[in-house]
């Protein structure tokens, strides 16, 4: 019965989940699945949810509605069988200060239910992964903020889980920690579906392959982070920069041109920008005009989006959010 | 029941790394030695047996077993691992047996090393030993007692002063069960029924008859099941608190 549903659901799925602290909601009807093989990139801003969505998903606090299957496994009647399949790292990674790494990983490796000779090689391939050896024997207390990250990796990933979530993984870690928590998470991703929240855009575009937006506890968005750049209003503008001072007629030409909506004058004073209407192609056009007007030009750069404009948009006030949606 | 080993394990080898084992057992030797030698009158009363030790520990273990209990809940809900615990394949139920037979455990220990006390009643004269392992016994029992009220309490808060408190009101209230000063506050309201239940919980009756030699299983079934509850409260203090 149990392994027909494991069989048939996706490894996390997530239904109209919603969580209240007394009269407070903080989540609010969120539904969304990870396939296998799959980085899925949780964002939002600061208190949007994303915690309390996570901490259910690992079986931590019970929701207030909806459903959670960890590994095909409904968590809230089947907890155990759903956590041996998922690597959590809770945010902060907490973890116990006065043992040493490796302590705390064999610990983790009995509570896991490995045997000695097992524990020991399950310890020491985590100490590797995670990149630990130097500091095995050290109190966590001891450690730097990119270890005890790390501790808390090595803590998630021991029992090799087809199931990871990850609350904040790089937070609060220098750029090259973050480049290496990166790697490790796109090393593991082939085989396994891993959940991991964060409210970096950058994180997104660089080990993403869906994202989904949360804001004030509700789903915003859920598609690829391609997607998510196309809803940019700068997705598809056109940023020319000219040799010299912008000819003055060269902003009324623009826009006569099919597809153009705006044409903005930016800081510089050589530089415009062409803003199409609904994310369309302008390039061609622009390039054509520029030919025929023999405008000396710099630069003629393709703009693909910015991130944080959508993500801003889509999780601010409503009224903002109308704005320039694609039809 | 590999998790609950695992925890118990943890938690123990926690006590160790940590200088309170050593203060405790320290403390807890050396007050159980003057009570004995110098109030308890061990050499002037010509009897062996160790009678004046084990009347002690009820009022040692007042204070000295909730300073053992107070930080396995709350310090986790404190430093936040026990949303890494819990998220752990283990049920409550078996964290929560795991940090209380650690504690027992530690408490088993500290025990068995008073054995210079019995060494020395032995020394001293010909020694009723079925009686002083029927004491150890019991108050290792009592001791079991105090700590799921520690525990439990520990549960309900992160700060361990606050849980460190009230787990000595708690246990004052059960080793006083009985006597005026804790039936004065039932009397009057209470019916005549909760009036005598109360009376029955006394640590301190149910210690003593088997200091005294008494063999009844009642006063061993009293301490466990009263484990038991404590532990059963704890369950549910760690499911509900967990989460703030
Ligand atoms: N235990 C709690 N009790 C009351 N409110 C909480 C609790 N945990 C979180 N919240 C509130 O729920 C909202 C969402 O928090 P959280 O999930 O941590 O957001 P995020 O992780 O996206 O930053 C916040 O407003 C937060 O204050
Ligand atoms: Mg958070």
């Amino acid at each position: 019965m149990t392994s027909a549903g494991a069989q048939s659901r996706a490894a996390v799925e997530v239904a109209s989940l919603g969580k209240d602290f007394g009269a407070f909601s903080a989540v609010k009807d969120i539904s969304f699945a990870v396939r296998r093989g799959e980085v899925l990139g949780f964002l939002g801003p600061n208190g949007a949810g994303k915690s309390t969505t996570m901490k259910m998903i690992a079986g931590f606090l019970a929701p207030t509605r909806g459903q959670v299957w960890v590994g095909g496994y409904d968590i809230d009647r089947r907890p155990l069988e759903a956590k041996r399949c998922l690597g959590y790292l809770p945010e902060g990674a907490p973890a116990y200060a006065d043992m040493s790494v490796s302590a705390f990983l064999t610990f983790i490796a009995r509570m896991r239910g490995y045997r000695r000779r097992e524990r020991r090689s399950r310890v020491a391939a985590a100490v590797e992964k995670a990149n630990l050896g130097s500091v095995a024997y050290k109190p966590i207390e001891t450690l730097s903020k990119g270890f005890k990250r790390r501790v808390g990796l090595a803590q998630a990933i021991l029992h090799d889980p087809p199931i990871l979530v990850m609350d904040e993984p790089t937070d609060g870690l220098d750029p090259n920690q973050k480049h290496e928590v990166r790697t490790l998470i796109r090393e593991m991703a082939r085989d396994k579906a891993i959940l991991i929240s964060t409210h970096i855009l950058e994180e997104v575009d660089a080990i993403c392959d869906r994202a989904i937006i949360i804001a004030h506890g509700r789903l915003k968005f859920d598609g690829t982070p391609q997607q998510l750049l196309c809803m940019s209003s700068l997705h598809n503008a056109v940023r020319l920069r000219f040799a010299g001072n912008v000819p003055a007629d060269a902003a009324a030409r623009l826009l006569d041109l099919h597809g153009v909506g705006r044409v903005n004058q930016s800081d510089e004073a050589d530089q415009l920008m062409v803003l199409p209407n609904n994310a369309t192609a302008i390039v061609k056009q622009v390039a054509q005009l520029a030919r025929a007007e023999t405008w000396q030009l710099q630069e003629l750069v393709v703009e693909s989006g910015q991130l944080d404009e959508v993500f801003r948009r889509i999780t601010g006030p409503a009224e903002a959010a109308q704005r320039g949606e694609p039809a | 029941m590999t998790v609950t080993g695992a925890i118990l394990r943890r938690e123990l080898g926690n006590y160790f790394a940590t200088p309170v084992a050593y203060v405790f057992i320290v403390i807890f030797l050396v007050l159980s030695g003057a009570f004995t030698f110098y109030l308890g009158g061990l050499y002037e009363r010509g009897q062996a047996d160790l009678q004046p030790f084990f009347t002690f520990h009820p009022w040692l273990y007042l204070f000295l077993i909730p300073a053992l209990s107070m930080r396995l809940w709350s310090e986790e809900r404190k430093s936040g691992t026990i949303e890494l615990l819990m998220t752990l394949p283990v049920s409550v139920g078996a964290a929560v047996i795991g940090k209380f037979l650690a504690a027992w455990t530690f408490t088993g220990i500290a025990l068995a090393l008073t054995f210079p006390v019995w060494l020395t009643i032995n020394y001293l004269g010909h020694a009723d030993n079925p009686v002083i392992a029927l004491s150890y016994f019991g108050s290792f029992l009592m001791a079991g007692a105090y700590l799921a009220v520690g525990a439990c309490v520990s549960a309900f808060t992160r700060n361990q002063v606050i849980a460190f408190v009230f787990s000595f009101v708690i246990c004052l209230v059960f080793v006083l069960a009985g006597f005026p000063m804790v039936m004065d506050i039932f009397q009057g309201w209470a019916p005549p029924a909760l009036i005598n239940a109360v009376g029955r919980m006394s640590f301190l009756s149910h210690f003593e008859s088997i200091t005294k030699g008494v063999i009844d299983l009642r006063d061993a079934i009293f301490f466990l099941s009263f484990i038991g509850c404590w532990l059963m409260a704890n369950v549910i203090a760690v499911e509900t608190g967990k989460s703030d």
